[in-house]
Parts: C-alpha cells; structure tokens; sequence
C-alpha cells in the first residue's frame, strides 16, 4: 500500500529525516513512536507532500507521489489526514466541514454529500451535531468531526498526527474509540501517537523512531516487552 | 448684525455649495475604495506569492506609495507625468482632474489596502491550509472555500479605518481643481473671507460623510460576526 524508499528531509541545515525506508501493508495499523523531534510528524506529512521530501521515494497504492509530474491533489483525494489541533473550517458547521471537499474535488452533489456527512456523524456519535460550529464542540468532539471529514473522501489510507495530543484526558477515550473501529473496518492507518495503550491493543506494527530514523520495528509485543535497542529501552522506560 | 448671526448666514450661504462638493467626494472616493479594493487584492496575492515576477513589483508599489505623500502623488500624476508624455511626445496630454484624482486615490489607497489584505491572509491559522489541501482541495479552491471567509472578518475593521482616511484624503485633490467639498469651501472664502464659517460648515460635512461609513462598516461588521460565530 505504501512504500518508502530512502527518505530525507532538510529543513534548511536542519537534517530531520536520515533515510526512512518502509512498507506499509493494505490494512496495517502502523504506531509511530518516538521523542519529539525525532520526525515522526515530518514522516508523516512527507507521506501526503504537506513537507516536500528532500530525497527519496514514496508510493502510495502503486502512484510514485515523488514524481515530480505527479498530481499532488490526486494523491491527497486518497490520503486522509486528521491533525493534532483538528483544524476544523471555524466559519462552517460540522456538517458543511465534512462536506464540503466530496463537493468541490470529488464534484458530489450537494444532497449527497450531506447524506454521506450525516452518515459519518453518526459514525463519529455526533449526529446531534450537525448544524453546530466548532467552536462549540468540545476538543474530542472536534475531533471526531475532523475525522469524519477526512473519511468523507473515502480515503484509502488514512494518517494521524499526535491525534489526542491536544486533548483532555478526559476525551481521549472517544477519539481512539472512533480510531479503533475504523481499524476494525480494515482501514490501512499510519498512527504518530503517545498513546502506548493505542499502540500496544490496535496496532499492528510499531515503529520506533529517533533522531530521524527508524530505530527499531516491530509487533507491539516485541517492541513494548521486547525491545532490542538501547534508545527504544530508554524511551519506553520513561513513558511507561 | 451679530458675529453668530453672520456666521450663520454664511454657513447657509455655503451650504449649496458645499453639497455638491460632497457628491464629488462621495463621487470619488467610492471609485478610489472599488478600484483601490481590487488593486490592493491584487498586490496582496503578489506580495504573497512564492514567484519573484509577482512578488517584487507588488513589493515596490507598496513600498513607494506607502513612502511618498499623497500631495506628491498627486502633483507628480497630475502635473509630473503629462508633462513627460509632452516632452517625450511632443504632444499636449491632458488628464480631466476627476479622472486624475480617482486614479491617484486609487493607487494611494490600493497600496495600503494590500497590506491589510496581506496580514488578514496571514493572520489565518497556517494549519486552515493545510487541512484543506490535505483533503485534496487545489490552493485556489482552499484560498476561496476556507482562507477569504476567514480573512475577511479580520480585513473589515482596519479596512474601514482606511475607507475614512480616503475620504478625507480626498480633499487634497482641492490642489488639482477637483471641485470637492474642500475646493468648494476654498472658493466661498476667496470670495467673502468668511474662513470661520465656511470651513467649520466643510468640517462638519466631512463629519457626517465619515460618520456615515462608520455606520455602514458597523452593520457590515455585525452581519458578518452572526453569520458566523466563530470566535
């Protein structure tokens, strides 16, 4: 589903990714851990061109997203994206924000699209919230519709940026909940995440990243309870 | 005859005069908002831009008007460049003085306003863009669909703020024979020396003129805080 091939990324002098090679299975839930700064986050958004890669290659689905003719748009119609601060449209209500790109880039009809937004409410238990704006909604609510109008392009793969970093601790549950059923329903997911408890029950695979590499790989059992590497020891020592 | 008294009379005597002065400001300062609207959109997205064809000709538009006084403007575009058609040309060129000072206040205004546009932009959360090209929107689409909308309720205030300083800029057109209000109430006092009157009337015509776009802008402001409660 997705292949990574060598990634860099250069923030001006500022090495952030040292060559990140790795293959994303159809329905994988992958859990990308690791200190901040490590570059999990800029991996991520490598994967959808937010950042563009100094080197190296990615395929999404068989298209080479680092092709330079590539049709970034088209690429990101099949990446959905949910961001740690939700950044939900303010001046648009949870319905219209779910609709709004199922009408402009994929052309639906109006009645459709809304039809599919009220599906994905109820998917997301907000279905009482249509006609209300973000900033009435609490942060895991918010949340919930910002993944919802992610699944409303009917994305083939779908990633979380640190999703219930901004949260209360009271509303994480919610949001992994929603997370965890999508996962259920075979969606291939790349999670960047410090919910261990997320990664250890719903992923598939952990990756271990610090310093812009991939330290360590593996199931959750062989990186939670098994780790190999000094750096992931040390790691999880300190959050768990 | 009372010194009030004659004030008086001489504040109605001016009157006439001063009303048609005001439609010639009303006149061009809504010209001077429209063209200096879109001119400043334009050298908002310019400024903006990535591309350095864009980018650097905005930047020096800007940078000059916003350096230079409008009297100057005004004499160089009036004055300053049929003078240089002539000599280049040899031709006499002539610009009607509405027209001349509708285009100056245009350009003057256009340059400030695309520093308020610019910073509305720029004011909306980086991570507005992101989310919408993220879900496969192209830039332009994410400009109109999800940036505007938000900019604009940041643009509208200090876009007012610059509609009533045209507006009362206009009356330096009076240097140009623009027959404005200003103009206007120069000539009554050439002809009576009656300058307490005359001018107090002018000052307050303009007071009314910038008290009724502040009225408008305030509604504006309202309508668009509504529609949207998204504080």
């Amino acid at each position: 589903m997705i292949e990574v091939n060598n990634l860099h990324k250069s923030f001006g002098k500022l090495k952030v990714l040292k060559g990140i090679t790795e293959k994303i299975e159809e329905s994988e839930v992958v859990c990308v851990i690791g200190p901040s700064g490590s570059g999990k986050s800029t991996f991520l958004r490598c994967l959808n061109l937010l950042e563009t890669p100094t080197s190296g290659d990615i395929w999404i689905d068989g298209e080479k997203v680092t092709d330079p003719k590539v049709d970034i748009n088209k690429i990101r119609e099949e990446v959905g994206m949910v961001f740690q601060r939700f950044n939900l449209f303010p001046h648009m209500t949870a319905l219209k924000n779910i609709a709004l790109a199922p009408m402009k880039v994929r052309g639906l009809p109006e009645k459709e699209a809304y039809d599919r937004s009220r599906d994905l409410l109820k998917k997301v238990g907000l279905e009482d919230k249509a006609d209300v704006y973000p900033n009435s909604l609490s942060g895991g609510q918010q949340q919930r519709v910002a993944i919802a109008r992610a699944l409303a392009m009917r994305p083939k793969v779908m990633l979380f940026d640190e999703p219930t970093s901004a949260l209360d601790p009271e509303m994480v549950g919610e949001v992994l909940n929603v997370m965890k059923d999508l996962a259920k329903e075979g969606m291939t997911m790349i999670v960047v995440t410090h919910e261990m408890g997320f990664a250890r029950e719903v992923g598939n695979r952990v990756l271990f990243m610090d310093d812009g590499i991939i330290v360590e790989k593996g199931t959750p059992q062989e990186i939670f309870y098994n780790a190999q590497n000094e750096r992931t020891k040390s790691f999880l020592s300190k959050i768990l | 005859m009372s010194l009030l008294a004659s004030y008086l009379q001489h504040a109605i005597a001016v009157f006439p005069s001063l009303l048609r002065g005001a439609v010639i400001t009303i006149e061009v300062t809504t010209f001077a908002i429209f063209f200096g609207l879109i001119l400043g959109t334009i050298a908002a997205f310019g400024k903006l831009s990535k591309r350095s064809v864009f980018k650097i000709p905005s930047s020096i538009y800007v940078d000059f008007i916003r350096g230079t006084p409008l009297f100057v403007q005004i004499l160089i575009f009036y004055y300053g460049i049929p003078g240089l058609i002539n000599g280049l040309t040899g031709e006499v060129f002539r610009i009607d003085p509405i027209i001349a000072g509708i285009a100056v206040c245009s350009i003057n205004s256009g340059a400030y306003n695309a520093e308020i546009v610019r910073a509305g932009i720029k004011s909306v959360d980086r991570g507005q863009m992101e989310a919408a090209r993220s879900l496969g929107m192209t830039e332009r689409q994410s400009m109109k669909e999800v940036i505007m909308p938000q900019a604009v309720r940041l643009i509208i205030p200090p876009l007012g703020n610059e509609f009533i300083a045209l507006l009362k800029d206009s009356s330096l057109l009076a240097v140009i024979s623009v027959h404005e209000l200003s103009k206007n109430g120069m000539l009554y006092v050439s002809k009576t020396f009656a300058a307490f009157p005359a001018y107090i009337s002018v000052a307050f015509v303009y007071l009314a003129l910038t008290m009724g776009i502040s009225r408008v802008l305030n509604y504006i402001e309202r309508r668009l805080g509504v529609s949207d409660r998204s504080e």
